[in-house]
């Protein structure tokens, strides 16, 4: 069971970037806005067009 | 297409490759106001003084606009703005806040203005509102980032430190090694020591506060919970013997954090009280000096200066008339809906509209903080802060639970200390975790998070869960009739004739004299279809309108106007040529589809139904008869309804108020519950409980039984929480009881309790009689 000293270091090791991850998310701006982006990806083509 | 003009339209839209937003829009936009009209009237915010303060520089070359706009309701809106905006010659970025409206655009000064940014947006058919006059909050979405990222932090921690006790609670059936134990234990405190310091950091601060302040307020139990449990278990941890409790205080904390962010969305939702008073001043006026007039800022105005505002437009500030007379609609002040006439030297507040037919002149008296509506603002805020009585009383038995249970763990402390004091310490940490108010404090949050959550999806957002609690002890409704219980539109109703003419020909003279009029009434005469106007119009602000049709002169206004006897009822309108009366029109205000049901359902619930308008006798009573309400009042400022409201609440009587307008926000601040209505004023949003967002009334009647449900369930969390308590504190304090034995308890009655709080969904939901969600914004209401 000794593994256990191996594996719990880094589930909290997991953790931490599960957290790092979500804060960059949020500072990004990734949670602002949750309903537009499900529509936005289907007008990317007339986007394209105009550039 | 219905005509040349549409095709063209039609065609442009193709050609620009903008009729996808007809197929991404989930709810139609806002009519776009008629522009041609109204030339350029952002022009203004070109004048260096105003762009200073609405597009400061950003960076070199670099300028950044802010501002809020009205009627984004959907992603094909943010799209169409978005794009429509990009499209300016200069601008560099544009983003826009589909919550919130906000709208930051940057730009080239050299290459576009700020007037043709403001200008390309209200083409498309939005209202842009620059924040000039009110302090528009920038900050609320930095608040609410880090509201986010708490909640994510405490639910990701907590169920990281739960798999861990999980293990460290079997291990102690399982004879698990003394120095796996101490790993766990050690483990478990790295993860929770770093999410109740970050994630409870506002609960340590408010408690801070309230103990500063020489309160004992609501969060200092909560504090004080928190604290002991992170501190003994950092001991025990530390120590590695004796038990750990960092489960419980993560997931405790878990939902006060996620009660605490539902509520503050429900909150943010209803708007601000700032937002609201900006909005009723124009952005513009014309100021004049000596002969010349100049469009100039309202943020340039200063007291003592003349402006001249054009009917139609909206008074910039308090002053008093210098023209002779003039007409003024202060339906957004004070809910009368008809013209408020003012002769020379009488005031005029900032806010209200011209409804007269000719240019008022007014001097500015008053600005800035002296001014009515920073006064109602200020006034409103007071009554805001003042109301947690209802608080005091909840914080004063959380003093008192705090205050038994740390006598109680004294006096078993200090027994165990002269008797055995080897166990003392074991004893008291025993006897705090299991009253740990963990049960008893999560009772209410979980079942208050749940029904917030279910009902916003109904339409009705709460802006705090405890308005669930005093909606048990409501006696009286009181109603507003206009824009609450009516749709606050005129229409023309019942037409008598009294002569010769048709009914419908006389709707068409009317309309005909009502042809260039923006009056209320005049708009609703018009609504009947294509009219060809009267000539020779002679308009009299408050009586009535004289033109030629045809060659004839006619009449149209009240009975005075046109010479005729009979009451003077401003809720009809008397028509009359040269010789005779042609009929009486009738106008009213369409009540809602479903409010009679609502109120019979409310009645049949034993509830006093009270009808309460600043609308005319006749109008009211009629909207009574209608209703099946049998007690009224008519004609009532907002002072007479307060007056009203606090004899009832003086003769015990528990009062809902719901209404809409600015008029009834102090009403709604001082009643014990308030509802306001989403299509209301914002100012009426921000002083009440529960902004509802839906049309069909009934989901309001049903509101108490719902309310009802809550409580039902909050008291059994709570008998639940107490039983277990007093089942606990002796033993625990007899010695009976080992720390971990303890935690075990209290985790396990934490679970009923939450168990218990998710089997409202279910009751809230399963209401088949009362449609689900009709708010505007369903889906964003869901996601968090």
């Amino acid at each position: 069971m000794s593994i256990l000293f191996a594996l719990i270091p880094l589930a909290i090791a997991l953790l931490g970037l599960a957290i790092w991850a979500f804060f960059w998310a949020v500072r990004a701006g990734q949670f602002d806005d949750l309903d537009t982006p499900a529509v936005r990806i289907l007008l990317d083509d007339e986007e394209a067009r105009d550039a | 297409m219905c005509c040349p003009g549409c095709l063209a339209v039609a065609t442009l839209i193709e050609q620009q490759g903008l009729a996808r937003f007809y197929e991404f829009r989930t709810v139609p936009s806002a009519r776009p106001k008629d522009h041609a009209a109204a030339a350029s009237p952002w022009a203004v915010c070109d004048r260096p003084e105003v762009a200073a303060r609405l597009a400061p520089r950003a960076a070199e070359g670099r300028n950044e606009l802010r501002c809020r706009v009205d009627g984004v309701t959907c992603a094909a809106c943010i799209w169409l703005l978005e794009r429509g905006v990009r499209g300016i010659e200069g601008v560099t970025d544009v983003g826009v806040n589909p919550l919130s409206g906000e709208t930051t655009v940057q730009f080239d000064p050299q290459r576009t203005r700020p007037s043709e940014i403001l200008g390309t947006i209200a083409s498309f058919g939005f209202e842009p509102r620059p924040a000039l006059l009110g302090g528009a909050d920038h900050g609320h979405s930095e608040a609410q980032r880090a509201e986010l990222k708490r909640l994510a932090v405490a639910g990701l921690g907590s169920a990281q430190v739960m798999t861990l006790a999980a293990a460290l609670y079997i291990g102690g059936f399982e004879h698990m090694e003394a120095a796996y134990a101490s790993f766990f234990a050690l483990a478990s405190m790295v993860v929770a020591t770093p999410v109740v310091l970050y994630s409870g950091a506002p609960i340590f601060a408010s408690a801070w506060r309230d103990l500063r302040g020489g309160r004992l307020g609501m969060d200092v139990p909560v504090a004080l919970a928190l604290v002991i449990a992170l501190g003994a278990s950092l001991v025990n941890a530390l120590r590695g013997s004796g038990h750990v409790y960092f489960d419980s205080a993560t997931m405790f904390l878990f939902f006060l954090v996620l009660g605490r962010f539902l509520e503050s969305r429900a909150r943010r939702r209803a708007g601000g009280v700032f937002d609201a008073l900006a909005d009723l001043r124009p952005l513009s006026t014309t100021r004049r000096r000596g002969d010349s007039l100049e469009r100039i800022g309202t943020i340039e105005l200063a007291a003592g200066d003349l402006v001249v505002v054009a009917p139609g437009e909206a008074v910039p500030a308090d002053g008093e008339l210098t023209s002779e007379h003039g007409a003024f609609d202060e339906s957004l002040l004070s809910g009368e809906s008809l013209g408020r006439l003012r002769a020379r030297g009488e005031a005029v507040l900032g806010g209200s509209v011209n409804a007269g037919r000719a240019p008022a002149e007014i001097r500015v008296t008053r600005l800035g903080a002296d001014s009515y509506l920073e006064r109602v603002g200020n006034l409103l805020q007071r009554a805001l802060a003042d109301r947690p009585a209802f608080l005091r009383v909840a914080d004063r038995w959380a003093t008192w639970f705090v205050v038994a249970l740390l006598a109680i763990t004294a006096a078993a402390g200090a027994f165990w200390l002269s008797t055995a004091p080897d166990r003392a310490f074991e004893v008291v940490l025993s006897l705090l975790v299991v009253t740990c108010p963990c049960a008893l404090s999560l009772a209410a949050p979980a079942a208050f998070a749940v029904a917030l959550g279910t009902l916003a999806r109904r339409g009705l957002l709460l802006s705090s869960a405890r308005v669930l609690e005093r909606l048990g002890d409501v006696t009286t409704w009181m109603f507003d009739k206009t824009g609450t219980l009516s749709e606050g539109r005129i229409v023309v109703g019942r037409v008598d004739t009294l002569a010769a003419l048709d009914a419908e020909s006389c709707l068409a003279l009317a309309a005909a004299l009502e042809a260039s009029n923006e009056h209320p009434i005049a708009r609703a005469l018009r609504a009947g279809g294509p009219i060809t106007a009267a000539t020779d119009v002679d308009y009299q602000p408050g009586y009535g309108v004289t033109g030629t049709i045809d060659g004839r002169r006619y009449r149209l206004g009240s009975a005075r106007h046109v010479g005729a006897l009979g009451s003077d009822d401003s809720q009809c309108v008397y028509l009359a040529d040269g010789q005779e009366l042609l009929a009486r029109i009738e106008l009213t205000d369409t009540l809602r589809p479903r409010a009679r049901e609502a109120l019979a359902a409310l009645e049949a619930r034993g509830y006093a139904l009270l009808l309460v308008s600043g609308d005319t006798l006749g109008a009211v009573s009629r909207a009574a008869g209608a209703l099946g309400v049998k007690e009224w009042h008519a004609t009532q400022r907002p002072e007479d309804k307060l007056a009203l409201l606090e004899a009832r609440q003086r003769s015990g009587a528990v009062v809902a108020a719901v209404g809409d307008g600015i008029n009834d926000a102090p009403l709604l601040a001082q009643a014990d519950v308030s509802v306001a209505l989403v299509a209301g004023s914002q100012l009426a949003q921000a002083s009440a409980d529960i902004v509802f967002t839906g049309d069909d009334l009934r989901v309001l009647a049903r509101l108490p039984d719902w309310a009802a449900a809550t409580r039902r369930i909050v008291r059994q969390n709570l008998a639940w929480a107490a039983v277990y308590n007093l089942a606990a504190v002796p033993l625990a304090a007899a010695g009976l009881i080992a720390p971990w034995m303890a935690a075990i308890g209290m985790s396990l009655s934490s679970l009923v309790v939450v168990g218990n709080a998710l089997r409202l969904t279910r009751r809230l939901t399963d209401d088949a009689r009362v449609p689900t969600v009709s708010a505007p914004h369903p889906a964003r209401e869901q996601t968090a």
